[in-house]
C-alpha cells in the first residue's frame, strides 16, 4: 500500500489501483455522512478531483493519486458512508483506476514514510 | 484530499439531567413542544366558516376524497404553539449574541416602526408606478447612500441575500468578460479563509475555483496570488476585512495585480460594517461587492424572508447590472424594467420584482437616524468593542493573531486548551449554560479550533464586561480541571447535545400522522 501527503492510500493489483483515504484522514474528518464516487470511464490525471467526501464538519475533495481511467466507483458508500470511518483502508475504498503509468505508483510514499510524514504534522 | 484537521465531535453524550422532577414530567415554564400536526387533529377547526355559495358539485371529479390533513387549532392554541417555539431560540433581544462573521447587532425599533408605515408595508409590487412614488423615492435615496458609502457608480438592489448578491456580482463579471471577448476565462481565485459561499457561488456560475494561500499573519499571500493570476482567471473574491477579523493591508496591490491580469475584483462585503464611513471599496479597486443590509445596516437577519443583499458595481461592470433600477425623470421616479435601450447590456434579472422593500425601509431608516458621522462611528465602535474583548480575554485565551489590533471581530485559537481534554466545542456549549450564545467555532478553517467573537457596536461596556467575566471564569474552570462542566454542557438548555451525525446520515424530513398513531391524514409520501 502506498500513500500521498493528501492522505489517500493506493494499492495495486496488476494494472488496477484501488484508492481510499487513510485511517488518519477518516479520524480527522469525523463522522462521514456523504460520499460521491466517480463513474466508470472517467479519465483522471494525478491531482484531479476524484471523489467528494462530506463529514459533519467539512466537505473535502479526494484527489486522484495516479493517472488513468476509472473502472469502478464504490457504489456501496452511497447508502453506507459510515464504512469510510469503520474500514477506511479496506471496504471504505472510493474508486478503482486502471493505471496508466506504474511509475506513478512506485513514486508514492510507503507506510513507513507516511507514518514519518504524520509525525511531522 | 484537503485536510480539515480542525475537527469537532458531533455525537451526543449521555444526558445527566438531575435535580427536581415534576409529577407530569413537565419542566416548569420550559415546555416541550410537539409538531403543530400533532397538536391539532384534522377533524376539528379553530374557526367557524360561513357556508359557501358553492358546493362540492361545482368541482365534478376534482372533489377531494379524503380530508386535507391540516391541523385544527383554536387561536390560543396556535398562538401558544408559536410562542413556545420562539422561547426555544436564543435571540439578540435576549442577550449578547457574539456569533463571529454574522454581525448579530441590535435591530432598532425605529426601523420597525418605519417599515410598518402603511405607505410602505401595504404596497403590491404590481401597483402602478405612479401610485408608489414614495417607495421608489426611498429606493432611489437608498441607492444613493449605498453608492456614496462605497464610492461605486451603480447598485443592483434586487438580490435577496449576501450569497444571491455574490451570484449577481459574478454574473455581471461573466457578462462583462463575454462582452469583451474574454469569455474563455474559467477560473476564480478564492483565499483559504473565505466564506464557504464564495467558492460555492463561483462553482454555481460555472467557474472552477483555485485557492490562494494565506500568510502567517492571516492575510492574502500576495506572492501566491500573483503566481496564480493567469490569463484564465475571471475574478478574485476577497473578503475585506477578512474572516480572521483583519484588514487586508495589501488590498490596493491585490486590486492592481488583478486588473493587470485582466480579471475583476469581487469583494465579499460581509464585513463592510467594520469600515463603513471610513473606507470606500471603490477607492480600493473593487469592481463588485454585495452589502448584507442585515449586517451593516441593522435589518433583521433573514428579513422575515427574504433578506436583501444589494450589489454595488464599478464603472467597468455598471453597464451589465441586472434590471430593475430606479431612475428619476420628468414626472417622477420610474423603474427601468427591460434590458433594452439604456440597459441593453444588462445580464437580466435576479428576481421577479425589485427587491425586499421592508429591508430597504429599515436600512434607510438606520442610515438617516445615524447620519454620515454616525455611520462612521458604527465602524469605529464595532472595531473598538472587538479590540476590548481581544484585550480582556488575551490573558486567559490565545489570540490567533496577537500582533496588532483586530477589526470588528476577535479570533482565538485553541492553543490555550491544550492538555485540558476540553475542545472548542465543549467550551462553546458551556457558554450556553452561562446565558450566552456560543461564538462562531471552527471557522475560519485556517485557524485550529477557531473561536470567532464579534460583539458588534451595539453592546455597551457593561455588557461586554459581563461577557468577558463569564468567559474568563469559564477559561479558568477549564484550566483548573473542571472537565465535567464542559463535557456535559449544556446542562441548562431545553435539549442537550444533538446527534448531528444521524441528522445528516438519516434525516427525517417528513412527518406522517400514522407514525404517531394519530389520525391518518393523507400527507405526501417521503
Amino acid at each position: 500500500m502506498r500513500f500521498t501527503k493528501d492522505h489517500e492510500w493506493v494499492t495495486l493489483e496488476g494494472d488496477v489501483a484501488t484508492v481510499g483515504i487513510t485511517a488518519y484522514a477518516a479520524e480527522q474528518l469525523g463522522d462521514v455522512v456523504f460520499v460521491e464516487v466517480p463513474e466508470a470511464g472517467k479519465a483522471v490525471k494525478t491531482g484531479d478531483n476524484l471523489a467528494v467526501v462530506e463529514s459533519v464538519k467539512a466537505a473535502s475533495d479526494i484527489y486522484a493519486p495516479v493517472s488513468g481511467e476509472v473502472i469502478e466507483g464504490n457504489a456501496g458508500l452511497g447508502d453506507a458512508p459510515e464504512t469510510v470511518n469503520d474500514q477506511p483502508e479496506k471496504a471504505g475504498w472510493f474508486a478503482k483506476i486502471k493505471i496508466a503509468d506504474q511509475a506513478e505508483y512506485e513514486a508514492l510514499m510507503d507506510r513507513a514514510a507516511y507514518e514519518d510524514f504524520l509525525q511531522s504534522l | 484530499m484537503t485536510m480539515q484537521n480542525v475537527g469537532r465531535p458531533t455525537r451526543p453524550q449521555a444526558a445527566t439531567q438531575s435535580g427536581h422532577t415534576s409529577l407530569t414530567g413537565a419542566r416548569g415554564l420550559l415546555q416541550d413542544e410537539a409538531l403543530i400536526f400533532e397538536l391539532g387533529g384534522w377533524d376539528k377547526t379553530g374557526v367557524d366558516l360561513a357556508p359557501g355559495d358553492h358546493d362540492a358539485s361545482d368541482l365534478g371529479d376534482l372533489v377531494r376524497a379524503a380530508p386535507i390533513g391540516l391541523p385544527g387549532l383554536s387561536e390560543p392554541e396556535a398562538v401558544r404553539h408559536y410562542v413556545r417555539l420562539s422561547q426555544k431560540n436564543h435571540a439578540i433581544d435576549l442577550a449578547l449574541y457574539p456569533l463571529g462573521s454574522c454581525t448579530m447587532k441590535h435591530n432598532p425599533r425605529l426601523n420597525e416602526k418605519m417599515a410598518r408605515l402603511a405607505g410602505f408595508a401595504d404596497l403590491h409590487p404590481l401597483a402602478p408606478q405612479s401610485t408608489v412614488q414614495g417607495a421608489l423615492a426611498l429606493m432611489d435615496r437608498l441607492a444613493h447612500w449605498l453608492k456614496t458609502l462605497t464610492g461605486m457608480p451603480a447598485v443592483a438592489l434586487s438580490p435577496k441575500a449576501g450569497a444571491h448578491g455574490e451570484l449577481c456580482g459574478l454574473l455581471a463579471i461573466r457578462a462583462a468578460h463575454e462582452a469583451n471577448g474574454q469569455g474563455h476565462r474559467r477560473t476564480v481565485l478564492v483565499p483559504t479563509s473565505a466564506h464557504g459561499t464564495n467558492p460555492a457561488t463561483a462553482a454555481f456560475v460555472g467557474y472552477s475555483v483555485v485557492e490562494i494561500a494565506q500568510t502567517d499573519d492571516g492575510r492574502v499571500d500576495i506572492t501566491d496570488l500573483a503566481a496564480k493570476l493567469s490569463p484564465d482567471v475571471a475574478a478574485i473574491m476577497v473578503t475585506n476585512p477578512n474572516t480572521c477579523g483583519l484588514f487586508e493591508r495589501d488590498v490596493i496591490e491585490i486590486g492592481r495585480l488583478t486588473h493587470e491580469a485582466g480579471a475583476y475584483f469581487y469583494c465579499d462585503g460581509a464585513n463592510f460594517n467594520a469600515i463603513v464611513g471610513r473606507v470606500r471599496p471603490g477607492d480600493l479597486g473593487v469592481d463588485a461587492m454585495h452589502i448584507n443590509l442585515h449586517k451593516t445596516f441593522s435589518t433583521p437577519h433573514g428579513g422575515g424572508g427574504p433578506g436583501a443583499g444589494p450589489v454595488v458595481l464599478s464603472a467597468a461592470l455598471a453597464p451589465f447590472a441586472p434590471a430593475p433600477w430606479v431612475v428619476a425623470g420628468e414626472g417622477g421616479f420610474k423603474l427601468v424594467e427591460e434590458t433594452t435601450d439604456e440597459a441593453a447590456q444588462g445580464f437580466g434579472r435576479m428576481s421577479a420584482f425589485h427587491g425586499q422593500m421592508g429591508m430597504f425601509v429599515r436600512a434607510y431608516a438606520y442610515m438617516l437616524s445615524h447620519g454620515s458621522d454616525g455611520l462612521r462611528q458604527v465602524a469605529e465602535d464595532a472595531v473598538l468593542n472587538a479590540n476590548y474583548i481581544k484585550a480582556k480575554l488575551s490573558p486567559v485565551m490565545t489570540p490567533a493573531f496577537p500582533d496588532g489590533p483586530c477589526m470588528h471581530e476577535a479570533l482565538f485559537d485553541d492553543t490555550w486548551l491544550e492538555g485540558t481534554d476540553i475542545t472548542t466545542l465543549d467550551f462553546a456549549k458551556a457558554m450556553i449554560d452561562e446565558g450566552f450564545h456560543p461564538m462562531t467555532m471552527y471557522f475560519p478553517l485556517v485557524v485550529h479550533g477557531a473561536m470567532l467573537i464579534e460583539p458588534t457596536e451595539t453592546e455597551s461596556k457593561l455588557e461586554l464586561d459581563r461577557f468577558c467575566d463569564a468567559l474568563t471564569a469559564l477559561a479558568q474552570a477549564a484550566k483548573g480541571g473542571d472537565v465535567e462542566r464542559f463535557k456535559g454542557a449544556p446542562y441548562l438548555a431545553p435539549l442537550r447535545r444533538l446527534d448531528e451525525t444521524q441528522a445528516a446520515r438519516k434525516p427525517r424530513l417528513t412527518w406522517r400522522p400514522d407514525d404517531k398513531g394519530v389520525s391518518p391524514a393523507p400527507l405526501a409520501a417521503e
